[in-house]
């Protein structure tokens, strides 16, 4: 059966377009019959994800592959990477700038909860070149 | 009942099929078919939106007309508090309760009492379910189809307890039946109602089997009837009235808020307001949330369109009103078998009328063939084929409810490309090419092409018209 891909371009610093992405691809998600629980887990750790590229990386570009066995969301952006993955993936560790707090976000659950709300997830990161993050949620 | 029961209806003489609807309808549920406008009725949730934006007056809620108050031997009248918002400087509700009387109702039964109930049992519910929070109000029927059809994450988070309106009848009818010793069917239970929403509930209710509502009659209708009756009522009027602030503030948003005490809770009103809430909320991006009140109108059911006041000018006025009220004036102590008359004694579920085919196979195929369509169409979102978006004519399509040509842009392009090809032939006619004939022949076939896709338009145009 033929998969379906979807792309998206994130746009730098604008908080009020981030969750567009992870909005229509719930969307679509339900129209597809996936089940309400998976639906739910792409939505959170995506929205987690489109998040964290406003705010730490100048935007970048979301992949999402569909099949009837598993979702793929791939998060790739040039900015500055990750210095200390495993301190990242803490709960609550959060490098994110005061005016991005004061908004409500930053509160350094990003990454874990993209990890605890996905059945798989990688990061590769280069300091200075990029980030890409892919993440996979499979269905039954 | 159809699970799929509406009370908000076309009037299919008034209507000139223009686009309106199908742009305010918030689930996309109205298509232009054949000049008409046409209502899904899987994706309608009666939230009373096309009403209020047509200006043909062709999209009516069903509801009672007052003479359906002879249907029975006695009638108990269920005034929503809505109701006191539409006069002005009322400082007595009993004025109103009394008017209803004079009006022909045997008995009143306030919904505000009934909220204060519903109140009280939401409080201890919160209390005792943490573990659900933040939990979904569920008295806008409205609300509760939408997160049926739309947030099937978010059914686990409703409320599940009767809307007031269902309460006031389920106790009005008990009274009734004991006051008057008549059986159920000689008593009618007649509400009072500011949407079409509530038709719909007491005709097809969520979260119980059968609503004990009998008839519902429009805030617009009895209006003026009562204002009359109101001027009749002397100094020695009954006292009917047995809620407080809590039940009466129901009438506007965050009115059922108020009643948990509570500071975590969110109040949203207006139906895209509250469509953003819920997709936020899927996404899990409030915490420390206890409670979410939603109502479908601007303003909480004071909004509602069978009212006559402005929403805003009617909630002055029940702020009015409810200042020198008690806070609370029923309990569920004071009231025999709250406890089993309160609670939700059916489940809502899931009922997924977007999914694009039968099966993920189907709609797999179905979503790749609309994503190739929506990089055909314009993006203008014009409205002309009849669908709200160039992404609904897509999704049309793909159901097999409507073709490509429906879209007047893609119709345009394919003639200019006929046209086009057509003058190369003739060229290569002129130049006296080989196979002068056979291309005589391919000429014809185009020119009969090309017109057969202009009368396409033509019936586009009749359609209009007619």
């Amino acid at each position: 059966m033929e998969g379906i891909v979807l792309n998206y371009t994130i746009s730098p610093d604008d908080f009020t377009r981030a969750g567009e992405a992870s909005s229509d691809v719930k969307r679509k998600l339900k129209q597809l019959g996936v089940s309400p629980e998976a639906v739910r887990k792409v939505a959170i750790a995506m929205y987690e994800g489109e998040i964290n590229m406003v705010i730490h990386a100048n935007g970048g570009e979301i992949t999402v592959e569909i099949t009837p066995e598993r979702i793929l969301m791939i998060l790739a952006d040039s900015g500055p990477g990750i210095p200390d993955v495993e301190k990242a993936m803490q709960a609550g560790y959060s490098t994110a700038p005061d005016e991005v707090r004061s908004l409500g976000f930053g509160a350094g659950m990003g990454l874990p909860n993209m990890k605890s709300y996905t059945d798989d997830l990688k990061i590769e990161t280069k300091l200075g070149v990029g980030t890409t993050i892919t993440m996979e949620v499979r269905l039954e | 009942m159809d699970k799929f029961y509406h009370s908000v209806r076309l009037e299919e003489e008034l209507c000139k099929g223009c686009i309106n609807c199908i742009k305010r309808c918030p689930t996309e549920a109205i298509r232009v078919r054949n000049g008409k406008a046409r209502i899904n009725s899987k994706f309608c949730i009666d939230c009373g939106e096309c009403i209020r934006v047509c200006s043909h007056h062709a999209k009516k809620a069903t509801y009672d007309k007052l003479d359906v108050m002879r249907n029975w031997k006695y009638t108990v009248a269920l005034p929503a508090p809505a109701l006191y918002s539409q006069y002005n400087n009322l400082d007595d509700v009993n004025i109103v309760l009394n008017a209803l009387i004079l009006m022909g109702f045997d008995d009143v039964f306030e919904v505000s009492a009934a909220a204060e109930l519903v109140s009280e049992a939401t409080r201890e519910y919160l209390t005792l379910h943490e573990d659900q929070y933040p939990i979904i109000s569920t008295a806008c029927p409205t609300v509760v189809r939408l997160i049926r059809v739309r947030f099937p994450n978010l059914i686990s988070h409703l409320l599940p307890l009767k809307p007031p309106i269902e309460v006031a009848a389920t106790i009005a009818a008990r009274r009734a039946m004991e006051q008057t010793g008549l059986p159920r069917e000689d008593i009618g239970i007649c509400f009072i109602s500011p949407c079409p929403s509530k038709v719909t509930y007491a005709k097809a209710p969520l979260g119980t089997e059968k609503s004990q509502v009998d008839c519902v009659l429009a805030i617009k209708d009895v209006y003026p009837q009562l204002l009359s009756h109101m001027k009749a009522v002397g100094e020695d009027m009954l006292e009917l009235s047995t809620s407080g602030k809590i039940g009466v503030s129901w009438g506007r948003s965050g009115g059922e808020a108020g009643g948990l005490f509570t500071e975590n809770y969110l109040a949203a009103d207006g139906i895209e307001n509250v469509i953003r809430v819920l997709e936020d909320l899927e996404d899990q991006k409030f915490t420390n949330l206890k409670f979410v009140e939603l109502n479908a109108c601007n303003g909480g059911c004071v909004g509602g369109v069978l009212n006559v006041e402005n929403p805003y000018v009617a909630e002055v006025k029940l702020k009015r009103l409810r200042k020198y009220m008690p806070v609370a004036r029923s309990h569920m102590e004071n009231q025999e078998h709250a406890e089993e008359i309160v609670p939700w004694t059916e489940r809502v579920s899931y009922e997924p009328v977007f999914n694009l085919g039968e099966n993920m196979m189907e709609s797999f195929a179905r979503l790749n063939q609309v994503e190739r369509l929506c990089r055909k169409f314009p993006g203008l979102d014009c409205g002309s084929c009849g669908a709200p978006t160039c992404k609904a004519l897509a999704e049309d399509i793909v159901r097999g409810e409507a073709s490509e040509n429906d879209c007047v842009y893609y119709l345009r392009e394919n003639l200019h490309r006929l046209s086009e090809e057509i003058s190369i032939l003739a060229d290569d006619l002129h130049a006296g090419g080989s196979g002068g004939h056979e291309t005589l022949n391919i000429l014809k076939e185009y020119i009969q092409r090309i017109s057969s896709e202009m009368s396409l338009l033509d019936n586009k145009e009749d359609e209009e018209d007619g």
